[in-house]
């Protein structure tokens, strides 16, 4: 089942949007549905944003709902968590993931505890948006993973989508939601899934069943995994961009695994996981942030607790080196379908 | 790789003088005789009052003088005068009798083990009682941790402060954040962080949701001179002069940061309001004891926010009398004459004798007054304390503790939650051992 459409028949009806269009049409939606929501961010106002996700919204809403704010993350975060006191429903954007560090202190200290701290007085019901990851020969400073920064924080939600229409459904949620969100971005799939084969030439989203997106409001629940495909094989657990690479893999390999897509880490979807794991008892990890503490070890910490007893084979692990995202060598770091398809060897062999 | 051009003929180090590493040293420390004759406090009545609307570069000299009002005569004077009623005079004595009561109070409960930390803002009562008077009671403030005076201006319940330093069952905070660290949205008056000069941001944020939505309430962050260091506060004042929001950022510059003097944030090269200067936004420097200097200060910044002039940066000049906290001996890092010999005197005191000055009020007022103070903070405490103290166990649900970290308990924190249910029962024997 795919995002919960069971057949993807095209008609003329059907409109199908890559995921920087999905996630522009989801900003431009909640922002026509909810006055209190606000958009800023650098570069984000007349330009549109560097990946173009804003483009056309300060047009069309005006300068006090989209706007271009300071280079400075520490800064855009802290007046959103003001705005957020107002009672307003802050959207910031940080241009790219690794530069969220200046922020870090309002988001881990302020935004994450707000509610905890003032018993419900105040609440911080921002969604940061952010692209992250690498294989866009970004370097060290435009490819980071750093999802598992937050997962670590109480108080804080992270969403990370995999598909165009994911990302306009979960990003509707994650305005809605109540609780401080970080919504990770995949830029290497904003323009097609991505498979990880880094030498062929790279689909558009048009010919992938996940690019339909329905027009208007709609929601996708924050905690809730999507089963990408059935299987009985192996369970692969994977999010973003690394969904597309482990299923091309599994494909490439003829091996019937049951992917999940996560979706959010942050409730994670742990009965999702646990059916799976329990169905077909080996499991393999996927991620591209690198390996120690990475959000990896504590899925994999959770399916050995929770799912000892059903497992043939230890919990198996593909993640980005402990190293900087190196620019010339991004796909030696990369968790490619070489690593992938290794781990599947290993999990499988006996 | 290549040496510059020139380097190899000047050699290494050649006869270039050795460079010396600067590190600031206070004037005075444990024994040494206090003298503060150096400070330039002008005269009260010496700075201009320049119109709202003006534009910061044509009144910096005000971020290097010092506003003041109240002279030696006790009377008041110059343009900055605020000309308040004597009744607005007497309601502001009042509260900081008030503060000065429920600080020597608290500060004894926390050394007879009613809780665990205490802060007091002896000294610097003006900084707080009549900003907040000059301010409308729904201007949004984010105060730092010394600023008790803004809730008891604002009539916050007493008991409530006392349930909040106790963590006890009445606590609405529900025991879990430090004592003082209040929070109330009924009084416009943020949550506390311990984390320093995040709330500066946050205030411009605030102001900025205001002015977009065409809401006439302005907001105002309070954080000490020595959290101006952090980069937050540069990022507040950043986002303040590009946005020109409705905002006051007050810095109390009273001397010390623990046991690091004003030095360690600069205080030796410049001004604290200059640093408004360089943002473009509007700067004071105010004698911090001087409660009607402080008043006025506000009202003029609070004036200027609201008729969309822009942000202003007030340094209040003051002096912290005693020491950090509960945690911290002042005796150890700084010159136990420093009180007494500071040349501002005493706040409470300035604002008593020009009430007397004026002819509206006396000392055996100020005497009963301070006595009632005294006796409404010793009722209020004991009633709070059937609440509960710290650490003797009357404190809310226990469950609480998981709840508020989300709007709606996730699976993990459902867990968890069962998890410390059974170690109670294991420990104690029943999930509820204190009632």
């Amino acid at each position: 089942m795919s995002a919960g459409m069971d057949t993807v028949t095209q008609t003329a009806a059907e409109r199908r949007l890559n995921m920087i269009e999905a996630i522009n049409e989801a900003l431009d939606i909640m922002l026509a549905r909810d006055p209190d929501v606000i958009i800023m961010g650098e570069d984000v106002g007349y330009f549109g944003g560097v990946f173009r996700a804003t483009a056309g919204l300060q047009a069309k809403h005006g300068k006090t709902r989209v706007f271009d704010t300071p280079i400075s993350e520490c800064g855009i975060i802290g007046v959103a968590v003001g705005m957020g006191a107002y009672g307003l429903r802050p959207v910031p954007e940080i241009q790219f993931a690794d530069y969220i560090y200046p922020g870090l202190d309002q988001l881990i200290s302020e935004a994450a505890r707000l509610r905890y701290r003032s018993a419900g007085d105040y609440i911080a019901p921002l969604t940061v948006r952010s692209p992250f990851g690498g294989g866009i020969f970004g370097g060290q400073t435009h490819s980071q993973s750093p999802e598992a920064l937050f997962t670590h924080v109480a108080g804080l939600k992270t969403v990370i989508p995999a598909t165009p229409h994911d990302a306009k459904g979960l990003l509707i949620a994650a305005i809605e939601d109540n609780d401080p969100v970080i919504f990770f971005e995949p830029k290497r799939i904003y323009n097609g899934p991505f498979t990880g084969f880094y030498d062929k030439p790279v689909e558009p989203w048009k010919k992938h069943p996940d690019s339909v997106v329905p027009e208007g409001y709609y929601k996708i629940p924050l905690g809730k995994a999507r089963t990408v495909r059935e299987g009985e094989q192996l369970t692969v657990l994977a999010y973003g961009t690394m969904v597309h690479v482990a299923e091309a893999v599994c494909i490439a390999k003829g091996v019937d695994a049951e992917i999940l897509d996560l979706r959010t880490l942050v409730p994670l979807d742990i009965k999702a996981i646990e059916a799976s794991v329990e169905k077909t008892g080996r499991c393999l990890i996927v991620h591209e942030a690198t390996r120690t503490s990475g959000f990896g070890a504590e899925l994999s910490a959770l399916v050995t607790e929770r799912c000892f007893y059903h497992l043939e084979a230890p919990v198996e692990r593909v993640t980005g080196f402990d190293t900087p995202y190196p620019h010339s060598l991004e796909w030696a770091y990369f968790p490619g379908p070489v690593r992938i398809g290794e781990a599947i060897d290993k999990l499988l062999k006996d | 790789m290549a040496e510059p051009e020139g380097r190899a003929a000047k050699g290494e180090k050649g006869n270039r003088p050795a460079l010396v590493l600067h590190v600031p040293e206070p004037k005075y420390r444990p024994g040494d005789t206090a003298d503060f004759s150096h400070i330039a406090i002008g005269q009260p009545g010496d700075q201009p009052r320049p119109d709202e609307a003006v534009h910061p570069s044509e009144i910096a000299g005000l971020a290097y003088g010092l506003i003041r009002v109240l002279g030696d005569d006790n009377l008041a004077h110059g343009p900055w005068n605020p000309r308040l009623a004597p009744e607005t005079l007497r309601a502001m004595l009042g509260h900081m009798a008030m503060v000065r009561a429920f600080d020597e109070r608290m500060f004894r409960g926390q050394r007879q083990g009613k809780t665990s930390f205490y802060m007091k803002c002896t000294g610097e009562e003006a900084t707080s009682i009549p900003p907040a008077m000059a301010l409308a009671s729904d201007d949004m403030v984010f105060p730092s941790y010394r600023q008790q005076g803004i809730l008891i201006a604002r009539g916050y319940p007493l008991i409530e402060m006392i349930n909040q330093i106790y963590s006890n069952k009445a606590d609405k905070l529900k025991g879990r954040q430090l004592p003082i660290m209040y929070s109330s949205r009924e009084h416009s008056f943020f949550s506390i962080s311990g984390n320093l000069a995040t709330q500066c941001p946050q205030a411009v944020g605030w102001a900025m949701a205001s002015a977009a939505k065409g809401d006439s309430r302005i907001a105002a962050s309070w954080v000490g001179e020595g959290s101006t260091a952090e980069g937050d506060f540069h990022s507040a004042c950043t986002f303040a002069a590009v946005y020109n929001a409705p905002v006051i950022l007050n810095v109390i510059n009273n001397q010390w940061a623990i046991s690091s003097f004003s030095g360690f944030a600069g205080g030796e090269r410049t001004t604290f309001a200059a640093r408004g200067l360089g943002y473009g936004i509007a700067a004071l420097r105010v004698d911090g004891n001087d409660a009607l200097a402080c008043y006025a200060a506000a009202e003029w910044a609070a004036n200027r926010a609201r008729g969309n002039h822009g942000p202003s940066l007030i340094e209040y000049f003051t002096y912290r009398a005693e020491g950090h906290s509960t945690s911290d001996d002042p005796s150890g890092y700084r010159s136990a004459q420093e009180r007494e010999e500071w040349p501002l005197g005493d706040p409470v005191n300035r604002l008593k004798n020009h009430l007397i000055a004026i002819g509206e009020w006396d000392e055996e007022r100020q005497v009963a007054m301070d006595l009632a103070c005294a006796e409404e903070v010793k009722a209020t405490t004991k009633e709070a304390e059937k609440n509960g103290i710290l650490g003797h166990g009357l404190h809310h649900p226990f469950h609480t503790m998981f709840e508020d970290v989300y709007e709606e308990l996730p699976w993990h924190l459902k867990e968890q939650a069962e998890q410390a249910i059974r170690e109670r029962i294991t420990k104690f024997g029943t999930e509820r051992p204190f009632g």
